[in-house]
């Protein structure tokens, strides 16, 4: 049995890993709840605890076991639950902050440091479940630790909510100022988008959608730091030599994704889902999206060129990962969270990199403004307004937009807020100050665009 | 064709490659090779290189007698090179597969 790997490529693959942070960034597990509804709600939160902790008990041992044996860290291990407003609504009680913490409760016991979940779809109108789940979000993030939270406010197909968009304003608002001792960061928590998809495996934005199976394994790869050295070797190569590197590279990470989803779908016996193909960035450094589109030879990111970079970048990463793995989805693109990458950090605090030059970049890659600070009296209404441009982009373009915004109370432009771990610190920006609010306040529903009719 | 595909997708052989890299020194491929007697790992092929001064090894093993999962090997393996200053890795050979053959 003759060794059927070149030096160069089992070294190849060491070096990615210990040296250019590839890992798997989550393995998140899809757990449906819709069995878990009762008339009363703390039956409602026993269930949903009952469900979560034996659905999931194995995980985190899973995670570990496959990260051991295949020497690929797995950094997080993550659950995903149905949206809770379709799992409350049957109760009468409106406060659904019990059942927050029964999915806190349940994602401590089980081991995982993220939940999401704590999630309605309301591209259209409201329910009495997603009024009340609303409602409770900024209580829900103040009192737990791990629990996510996600509203989708349009699609393509619906159009804007531009009630439930200015309703998220305020609840952004409400959920700084509830959290205003630890930086705002429940605000980090709590994602609004345009075009939610089911089966995305990452924070803050996961949910288990209404389409998805019982159990299912979705995995997100991360190798931006892999993407970077790649393209540093090939300082001069033209674009065609550049989209061949990154598709290359894509295909070698996304591989890593797939045999990782499979192997732990086979062990917890539950079907696998997707491997979602982004680039996700860490506050590490060497693992940043900016330094990549910075290597393509960009001074700063920001300047003008970006958005030309980052959808090339996009792109190819979209066409290398395709190949590598059987089932693709969730959001699979680039990821440009500000304070989850030290190069958008360096950036935004040379000025080369603003809301606006981030608004543009976010049409070209996934997914949105994200993990973005703004001063403390950033009010309601400028938020409803930052949200309805990025949902506009993502109804336009059929794309998922989100904004995951954090206003920090007291907080003024040139500041930094601290959340620590992969969330990072965030430089509080500036957004416009002109106000925006008769526009908001009008009402209704922005109508779905022509290119919605495709029947 | 297809066979082959098929073939290199599944995982369920238990073999796994080590590499060593290091300083070279005396004993090296003797000390490697007796951690894994004694735990009843078969040798399946070895190459052995120098590289830029660095002795490097590449083992392929299988584990399907071993007397130890994978897991407890790689800790046997490390405590192994600490003791001589070398870096041993060890995983399933999976992941070289997947990343290098389609």
């Amino acid at each position: 049995m003759p060794i059927s790997f070149a030096p160069e490529e089992i070294f190849e693959t060491i070096h990615m890993i210990q040296a250019e942070n590839l890992d798997i960034r989550t393995i998140t597990m899809g757990i449906s709840l819709r069995d878990c509804s009762c008339e009363r709600i703390s039956n409602t939160a026993n269930k949903i605890y009952d469900k979560i902790t034996k659905r999931a008990e194995n995980l985190v041992r899973v995670g570990e076991d496959i990260s051991k044996e295949y020497g690929i860290p797995i950094i997080n291990k993550r659950i995903s639950v149905t949206p809770i407003s379709i799992v409350a609504e049957s109760s009468a009680e409106e406060d659904y902050v019990i059942l927050a913490e029964a999915l806190d409760k349940a994602a401590q016991q089980v081991g995982v440091n993220f939940i999401g979940g704590f999630s309605a779809l309301v591209h259209k109108g409201f329910t009495k479940g997603d009024e009340c789940l609303i409602k409770s979000i900024p209580r829900s993030l103040a009192v737990t630790k791990r629990v996510c939270s996600s509203v989708n406010v349009a699609t393509t197909r619906a159009g804007i909510n531009m009630d439930a968009v200015y309703r998220m304003g305020r609840i952004i608002k409400e959920t700084a100022e509830l959290t205003k001792d630890q930086g705002a960061i429940g605000c980090a928590k709590l994602v609004v988008f345009c075009n939610a998809v089911e089966d995305n495996p990452f924070m803050a934005g996961a949910f288990h959608g209404v389409g998805e199976p019982e159990v299912v394994i979705n995995v997100g790869v991360s190798g931006p730091g892999v993407v970077l050295n790649a393209i540093k070797s090939k300082p001069y190569a033209d674009f065609g030599t550049l989209a061949d590197i990154i598709k290359h590279t894509a295909f070698k990470i996304t591989r890593m994704g797939e045999l990782t989803g499979r192997e732990a779908a086979k062990r917890l016996n539950v079907p696998f889902g997707i491997v979602d193909l982004s680039l996700a960035p860490t506050p590490a450094v060497g693992d940043s999206v900016s330094d990549i589109l910075e290597a393509m030879g960009l001074e700063r990111t920001g300047g003008h060129g970006t958005t030309a970079a980052l959808a090339m970048l996009n792109d190819a990463v979209k066409k290398g990962g395709a190949m590598a793995s059987s089932y693709v989805g969730g959001l699979s693109g680039a990821f440009i969270p500000v304070s989850e990458d030290a190069g958008m950090i360096r950036a935004v605090e040379e000025g080369s990199l603003g809301i606006d030059k981030l608004e543009a970049m976010t049409c070209v890659c996934s997914v949105g403004l994200d993990m973005i600070a703004v001063p403390g009296n950033t009010t309601a209404e400028v938020i409803a307004g930052i949200i309805a441009d990025e949902a506009a982009i993502g109804m336009i373009n059929k794309k998922t937009t989100a904004v995951r915004i954090i206003p920090v109370p007291g907080g003024k432009i040139g500041e930094k807020v601290e959340f620590g771990g992969l969330l990072g610190s965030a430089p509080i920006m500036k957004a416009h100050e002109y106000k925006p609010d008769v526009f908001i306040k009008r009402g209704g529903r922005i109508p779905a665009p022509i290119t919605a009719l495709t029947n | 064709m297809l066979q082959k595909n098929s073939d290199i997708m599944k995982s369920s052989q238990n073999r796994a490659i080590i590499t060593v890299v290091g300083t070279d020194q005396v004993g090296i491929i003797a000390r490697v090779s007796m951690a894994l007697s004694n735990q009843n790992v078969n040798i399946l092929d070895i190459s052995q290189t120098i590289l830029q001064d660095f002795f490097t090894m590449i083992m392929i093993v299988d584990l399907e007698n071993a007397k130890i999962s994978l897991q407890e090997l790689q800790v046997i393996l490390k405590e192994n090179g600490e003791a001589i200053g070398v870096q041993i890795n060890a995983q399933h050979e999976d992941i070289f597969k997947f990343m290098h053959r389609i």
